[in-house]
Order: structure tokens, then sequence, then C-alpha cells
């Protein structure tokens, strides 16, 4: 194992991080503001990577596919807060679970039905192709920086958005204290919906950059949901900040353990470790911290 | 255990049905019907934490799961016999729940939900890396396990075993949580500081009954790999532990009765749809949706309800007051 390998598994590692980071910090969002565990967020990944797929099959030109895509995710996230979500937030967090794990068997189904069973392949725009040395001996896929550019700009605007803008002060209030929020007049509802389709636009975006890399299939988005719940505890419910440092610790660790540990140990239990890896750190962690590393609620 | 009046008729008529109705209509009603109890089995199990005890796990099929291993491995070791497989196979799965529990329990609300199903996935990981067990395609159990001197590998026989299997965990369960040890699983669910308050440790009550409902899933895995003759890591995946859920609920949680009929409507709902499509997961999705947002009851809460035999078992949501959200309100100045 080189430095530059090792150095080259670490960049993975960051990049995949920020793509949970994205898919986490919807499904915190969605529980700082609106108390909803949302088990259908995996199918707005998956999701996005098929609207992709469709859009480009429609207009042929990524510029306009892609925010074609997260156009769509953001709109069936409004139809699914307005239809489910809304009778739900007086709910207990049972109902919350059932409803959104029913719709997530829905949309797994339903893009079974419209592109069938058989993962799709979603290959790299051409543009970007190829590679470059960042550092000498280790080349580096171009799309592999492009998307962790993206995903960090991503990261930006929303940190821009929540600390800076009129509707990131309401969804900071209204994470703190929704009653006082509501008391002073602000239509909490088209909020809901908003920081809803905000995070589903978030899922989408990581199903689009991760189509080509990992697979479009039904289904896609259960592992990586799984994932960003395993970020969400780590990092503490509710928080941005946390799902920020539980996303890339997960994916640096993943990523290094998958390189690392058949290195060190090679018998028959190597692959069962590689794959639990990520969850002994979660146990690792809760068993110095109940509420994760960075609790913005207690619960 | 007495079960006054109308309630005990209805239940004596529905063993009567499991007892007469699938030898009647053939074998594969007779495999149906196992299925129902081993699924009805699994969903009970459930129902003693999230309806009894307010725990809602979202990682049961784990347990259920290393049940289906254990006995699926012991039996290609040469240990046929029941009454060695079967509970080595319950204390397997105990052990399991013991360590995900002791971890997951830690943690309450929103937190429990994810934990457990992130631990759940755990031990699915681990289940697919088993090469030498097939990985992710599992492995073929070359016989059922044997009761000394009877065999079950007739599906009428082995369907009764799990049958009278089922009617003595219900027994079972139905004794614990009528028990001293029941009635503070039943407070903690409740109130649960209160019942800290009262000198009874939480936490302690509900690690033993999550590890008793880990053997109870566990001796339904183990059933599963007898039937199927079969096991994969299928059987640990987190749709199963989903599914169970939603049998619970379709069926009335906080009854130990309503899971199994929550198990018999979904797996029948599974087999009339399959007949017209393969897609019956694309109805079952909405269903569940609209049993959550529209409907009040399960299935036992109905019976009961319609035959006049008594109260309705309430699915009692879980305290965490915190965890509710207020009701949004748009109109300027009021407060929720």
């Amino acid at each position: 194992m080189t430095l530059a390998l090792l150095l080259e598994q670490l960049f993975n590692g960051v990049q995949f991080g920020l793509m949970l980071f994205l898919m986490a910090v919807g499904v915190t969002l969605v529980f700082g503001i609106m108390r909803v565990i949302n088990l259908a967020h995996g199918a707005l990944f998956m999701l996005g990577g098929y609207f992709l797929m469709a859009a480009l099959a429609w207009t042929q030109s990524y510029a306009l596919a892609v925010p074609l895509a997260l156009i769509g995710g953001a709109l069936v996230a409004v139809v699914i807060e307005i239809v489910v979500l809304r009778p739900l937030y007086r709910r207990g967090p049972l109902d919350q679970v059932l409803a959104t794990f029913g719709l997530s068997l829905f949309f797994n189904e339903a893009v079974t039905v419209i592109w069938g069973r058989e993962s799709i392949p979603l290959s790299i725009p051409p543009f970007l192709t190829g590679s470059v040395e960042i550092i000498p001996g280790a080349a580096y896929p171009i799309y592999r920086l492009v998307i962790t550019g993206v995903a960090i700009l991503a990261g930006l605007l929303l940190y821009l958005l929540i600390t800076r803008t009129r509707v990131g002060a309401l969804i900071r209030a209204g994470s703190d204290n929704r009653e006082i929020v509501a008391a002073l007049g602000i239509n909490i509802n088209l909020l809901y919906t908003l920081v809803f389709a905000l995070s589903a636009m978030l899922a989408a975006l990581a199903g689009i950059m991760m189509g080509p890399l990992l697979s479009v299939e039904p289904g896609a988005g259960d592992p990586i949901l799984i994932l960003a719940l395993v970020v969400v505890v780590i990092g503490g419910i509710g928080s941005v900040r946390g799902a920020l440092v539980g996303a890339l610790m997960v994916g640096i660790f993943d990523t290094l353990s998958r390189v690392l540990i058949p290195l060190v140990i090679q018998t028959n239990a190597t692959s069962a470790l590689v794959g639990m890896a990520v969850y002994v750190l979660m146990a690792v962690v809760l068993l110095f911290s109940r509420t994760g590393l960075f609790a913005a609620h207690r619960g | 255990m007495t079960f006054p009046g109308r309630r005990g008729v209805l239940l004596l008529l529905l063993l009567a049905i499991a007892i007469v109705l699938p030898p009647y209509f053939g074998t594969y009603y007779i495999r149906f019907a196992t299925q129902i109890a081993i699924y009805g089995m699994a969903a009970l199990s459930v129902d003693l934490l999230l309806g009894y005890t307010g725990l809602i796990t979202f990682g049961q099929a784990a347990l259920f799961g290393v049940g289906a291993y254990a006995a699926g491995m012991l039996t290609v070791y040469g240990v046929t016999n029941a009454f060695v497989a079967w509970p080595l196979a319950i204390l397997i799965s105990m052990l399991f729940a013991l360590a995900i529990g002791s971890l997951s329990l830690r943690t309450r609300g929103f937190q429990f939900i994810m934990v457990t199903l992130a631990f759940a996935q755990m031990v699915y990981y681990f289940a697919q890396s088993l090469r030498n067990w097939g990985g992710d395609d599992g492995f073929t159990v070359p016989q059922r396990n044997h009761l000394g001197f009877v065999s079950l590998a007739d599906h009428a026989t082995f369907y009764y075993v799990v049958l009278a299997l089922l009617v003595l965990v219900v027994f079972v369960a139905t004794r614990i949580v009528a028990s001293e040890f029941g009635m503070v699983i039943r407070g903690i669910r409740d109130n649960e500081r209160r019942v800290a308050a009262v000198g009874f440790p939480p936490y302690r009550y509900k690690l033993v009954i999550f590890v008793i409902a880990g053997g109870i899933a566990g001796l339904a895995g183990a059933l599963m790999a007898n039937h199927a003759k079969f096991v994969s890591p299928a059987t640990l995946s987190w749709q199963l532990s989903g599914e169970l859920l939603a049998m619970v609920i379709l069926g009335s949680a906080n009854s130990l009765i309503g899971p199994i009929l929550g198990a018999a409507f979904f797996l029948a709902f599974r087999d009339v749809l399959s007949d017209f499509t393969e897609h019956w997961m694309l109805f079952f999705g909405p269903l569940l949706v609209a049993r959550v947002l529209l409907v009040k009851d399960g299935i036992w809460g109905m019976l009961l309800r319609a035959t006049g035999a008594g109260e309705a078992p309430t699915a009692r949501e879980v305290d965490c007051p915190e965890l509710m959200v207020p009701v949004p309100d748009s109109k300027p100045g009021a407060l929720p």
C-alpha cells in the first residue's frame, strides 16, 4: 500500500461522506423542524437517479436534465408532504415510521412498474470522463472531483441559506420553538412544505450524482438511507453540524476499512468485519454518548 | 388467564378455524397456515415490545433471522433433534438480543428506532458475508428437525406442532404481561419516569422483555428454517422488520392476538394479489399508509367491537411528549 493509494482512498472517503451528508442533512432537518422521521428518504435518493435517466432520454442534455430531475424530486416531496405527512404531525413516531415505510415500499415498486426490475446503467457525462493527477502517481477521476465540489457547494449554499436568509432564520426558529414561530404569524404549513422539498432535493442531488457510480435500480436508496440514519445517530439527531461531522466520519471510516481491514486480517471473517465496521463505530459512539456527538434535541 | 365471555368464544372459534380448515383445503393451505402461524409468532414478539413496552423496534427481523440461521446451521451439522436445535436457536437469538438491546436501549424514541434498524442491518451484512453458507444466496436445509420419534417431514404434522407452539407462546406471553413484571413494563410504556421514581429501574426491565421477545422471534425463525428448508439473508432484511411492525398494526397492537391476525391478513393480501400482479407491493404500501392515516383500529379491535366482545385494545402512543409536534396552525396569534 503506497501513500498515494491511501490518499486516493481518503479522497473517496471524503466524497462518500459528503454524499451521505446530503442525505443525512435532509433526515436531520426534517426531524429537527417537523419532528418526523422519514423512511421514504431513501426512495427520494433513488428517484433522483431515475428522474435523471428519464430526463436525459427526453432532453439529451445534462444542463436541462439535472435541474429537471431535481425539480421532479421536489415535486414528489411536495405531494408527499401535503397528502401523507400533514396528518402525521399530530401522531407519534410509530405512525410516522409505518406510513413513510409504506411510501418507500410504494416507490420501490412503482419504479419497477415503470422502468423494470433490472438495474439501469447510467454513464458518467462524457465531458467529465478521464482523470487528473492531483498527487504524483495517483490519477483521480474527474467525475469524483466534480461531485465532491458540487456537494461542498450544496453544503455551503445550505449553510448560507440557514444562517443568512429570512427562511433560514425561520428554519432555525422552527427547530428551536415551533409554538412561538406559529404564534408570530408565520405560515408553518408553508415552512414545513419548503423544508421537506429542500431535503428531497438534496437527496435527489445525491441520487443523481451517485447514479453513475452505483447503479439505478429499485431499492437503490435503502442502504444509503440506513447509512444516513447511522450518520444521524452518530452526529446527534436534529443537528446539521452533527450530520456533517458524522457523515465524514462514516464515509472515511467505511472507505478506509474496506481497504485496510483486508490488509491486516486475511481470513473468512474479513468481509464480515468490513460490512460491520460502520455499525461498530456507531456502537462505540453510543457507548460514550447516548444522544450522539452534537445532540440538538433531547429525545 | 381467563378470557371472559364472548372474547373467549371468539378466541376458541379462531383456534377451531386454525385447527380444522387448512387440512380441509389441502397441502397448499396447510403450508400457508404454517406460514401465518410462524410470522404471527414473530409479530407477537414485536407486539410485546411495541404494544406493551412502548418500544418501537425496527430490527426484530434480525433476531428472527438469527434463529433461522442457527436452526439451519445446526441441522446441517447433524443436530436434527428439535428438542436440542430449537432451544439452542432460541438461546442464540436471546444472546443477540442481549447484545443489541443493551446498546440500543440506552437511547429512546426516534433514536431507538434508528439504532435497532442499524444493528439489524449489521447482522444482515454479517449473514451476507458468510460465504461458506451461501453468502447472499443463503443455503438449503437438508431436512426438517424431528421430535424424537415424531418426524416433522409431513406438512400437516409440522403445522400442528407450529400451531401448538404458537398457542403456548400466546399463553406464556399473556402470563408475562399479566404478571407483576408485566405491570412494570406496561408502566414504563405509560410513564417511564414515574416507574423509575417508584424504584423499578426501567433499563433492566426493558432489556429483559427485549431478550424475551428476541427469544420468541428466534423460535419463529427456527420454525421458518424448518418450514422453508431454506435460509437466506432475506430472513433478516429491514423490510421484514417493517412488515412485522405492519402486521402488528394491521391486526391491533397491545393485544397479542392481533399480530397473528395481522400476519394472516398480510400473507393473504400478498397471496391473493400475487395471482393478479407481481407488483403487489404497489398496493400494500398505500394500504399501510391508509391504515395509519384513516383507520383507528386493527382487525382484532374491529372484531371485538363488531361482536360486542369487549373493549377494543388501543394502540397507545409511546410516552414521549417532547416528540409530539404541536398542531401546525397558520392563523396569526394562535398558539397550538
